[in-house]
């Protein structure tokens, strides 16, 4: 397994602590003019998303995560495993329902996402910022009410639900961020 | 002339310039003769926790020579020889020290006053900022003056000459610490740097003083708690500004100390360095009664002007130099 020194440690890198994989998010080197110096690190869990605080002896020599992020293509679901290939290799690979909780509504087959992979098999999936999907179910659109006060539940054909204008009919194709679950606009196809 | 409204390069150039000046008319009006002593020196600071340059020898039958990390051993030599009160304000070198307050070179202000004892050294580094805030412009600073023991019970509530080395690791995990066990000295210094330091107040000073035997470096052991050493240092807010010492002027001491420091190198896997011979014999001859200091021009720059990061007040950064 290869390792980092502490003189190594820098925004992004990733490493393992107590079993976990963990990306640095900051880094300060702390050296007393007479004293031992220490690294003061914040941490992001990749498994859990929290972050945390620790403070390494400088010099000291910490372990490597084998963590790399990828674009891959979501294939499917075989109700269990999440199923993605590597475009350009072909190689697939199984994530588990974990993997892909916070994401998966917004995934419709062959839709490209970015995937973590921690010792070669996916430990987080992101979808794109953007996504656009049909509407499957909604109320029926107010026509000549392009207001946007006031909105609307709608179902999308991949089962996430989205506030939508009240003028935006069913079956209408619609763009929304996946970073804060919002409407965008809808798509002219 | 103010201290805090342009921020263009030449008005930092005019800040420093203007600072450089103020110190030197402060230690003239008190009669402290300003030396030069020699950046390159066969001889090099042995301290276990800095790390020295090191280039062509300047004598034949040496390996190398070495930039010093503070002018001391040749401040001494010439306290030795009767110099009187002296202070230099120059460049000194340490090795691999790059982060918001470190730069491999700085201007280190370092002066000797003789028959001064710790307190009244330090209370004389407390003058000179009090002095230059003046001078910029800026108003009176609040000083909080307590003992190395005072600050860890009040801060931390930790005594620090009463709790043993693996109380001190317990804490140090429960505040983050990842690793292989601390010793006792370095335990300290994790609660000292990663505990205390982000508790002090932003624009007040701190004394501290009669640090741990331990972390002696070149300073008397306290003539009446062995555990304790004449040591203080004065921080601005978190940031180590200075650095003091009532002088070891007992050689075989001394030299026991550099000797242990070697030993110390050795055990971690760094070189031994090349003790200071010259030192030695300059206390054996008779170091008089005094104390000394050293403060980091760049770091007061810096927080005279209310910056955060050493790089904001030095015109060259070491990457770019």
């Amino acid at each position: 397994m290869s390792v980092y020194s502490t003189s190594q440690f820098k925004n992004g890198l990733k490493i393992l602590l107590d079993g976990d994989p963990y990306t640095i998010v900051d880094n300060q080197e702390v050296k007393p003019g007479k004293g031992q110096a220490f690294n003061r690190v914040k941490i992001k869990n990749l498994k859990n998303g929290r972050t945390i605080e620790k403070t390494f002896k400088s010099g000291e020599k910490v372990d490597a995560a084998d963590v790399m992020e990828t674009y891959m293509q979501y294939l499917y679901t075989d109700g269990e495993f999440y199923h993605f290939m590597d475009p350009d290799t072909y190689e697939q690979f199984e994530a588990p329902r974990e993997a892909v909780e916070d994401c998966i509504k917004w995934l419709k087959e062959e839709d490209i996402c970015t995937v973590v992979l921690w010792n070669n098999s996916p430990l987080t999936v992101e979808p794109p910022n953007f996504v656009e999907l049909k509407i499957v179910e909604t109320d029926p659109g107010v026509r000549g009410d392009t207001s946007g006060g006031g909105g609307k539940p709608a179902t999308l054909e991949t089962g996430a639900v989205v506030q939508v204008p009240l003028f935006v009919p069913e079956g209408e194709i619609i763009k929304v961020d996946t970073r804060s679950g919002e409407y965008v606009s809808r798509v002219k196809k | 002339m103010s201290a805090t409204s342009n921020q263009s390069p030449l008005s930092l150039l005019r800040q420093r310039a203007f600072l450089l000046t103020e110190i030197r008319t402060f230690f003239q009006q008190r009669k402290v003769l300003e030396v030069e002593t020699p950046i390159l020196s066969s001889a090099a600071n042995t301290d276990l926790q800095i790390e020295v340059f090191s280039t062509q020898p300047i004598k034949p039958d040496k390996s190398s020579a070495f930039l010093r990390t503070s002018p001391e051993f040749f401040h001494k030599r010439l306290l030795a020889q009767g110099s009187g009160d002296i202070f230099e304000m120059a460049k000194v070198f340490r090795y691999g020290e790059t982060t918001r307050l470190h730069n491999p070179e700085f201007t280190l202000l370092e002066w000797y006053r003789l028959d001064f004892d710790l307190k009244q050294l330090m209370f004389e580094v407390v003058e000179l900022v009090q002095y230059l805030r003046q001078q910029m412009g800026l108003d009176v600073m609040t000083i909080n003056t307590c003992s190395y023991q005072q600050i860890f019970i009040e801060k931390l509530s930790i005594d620090p000459f009463k709790t043993s080395a693996d109380e001190l690791n317990r804490l140090a995990i429960e505040a983050g610490y990842h690793g292989e066990p601390l010793d006792l000295t370095a335990a300290l210094d994790f609660m000292f740097a990663i505990r205390l330091e982000p508790q002090l107040q932003k624009d007040e000073g701190y004394l501290i003083y009669d640090f741990p035997v331990e972390q002696a470096a070149l300073s008397q052991v306290h003539p009446d708690y062995p555990d304790r050493c004449l040591r203080f240092e004065f921080l601005w807010g978190g940031v180590e500004l200075a650095n003091g010492y009532q002088e070891l002027t007992d050689a075989n001491e001394q030299l026991k100390r550099f000797e242990q420091d070697n030993h110390n190198r050795q055990i971690r896997g760094k070189d031994k360095l090349p003790i200071d011979q010259h030192l030695i014999t300059a206390l054996q001859q008779g170091l008089p009664g005094c104390s000394g200091v050293a403060v980091g021009v760049d770091r007061l720059l810096m927080c005279l002007l209310g910056k955060d990061d050493i790089n904001e007040v030095l015109a060259f950064m070491a990457k770019n130099s």
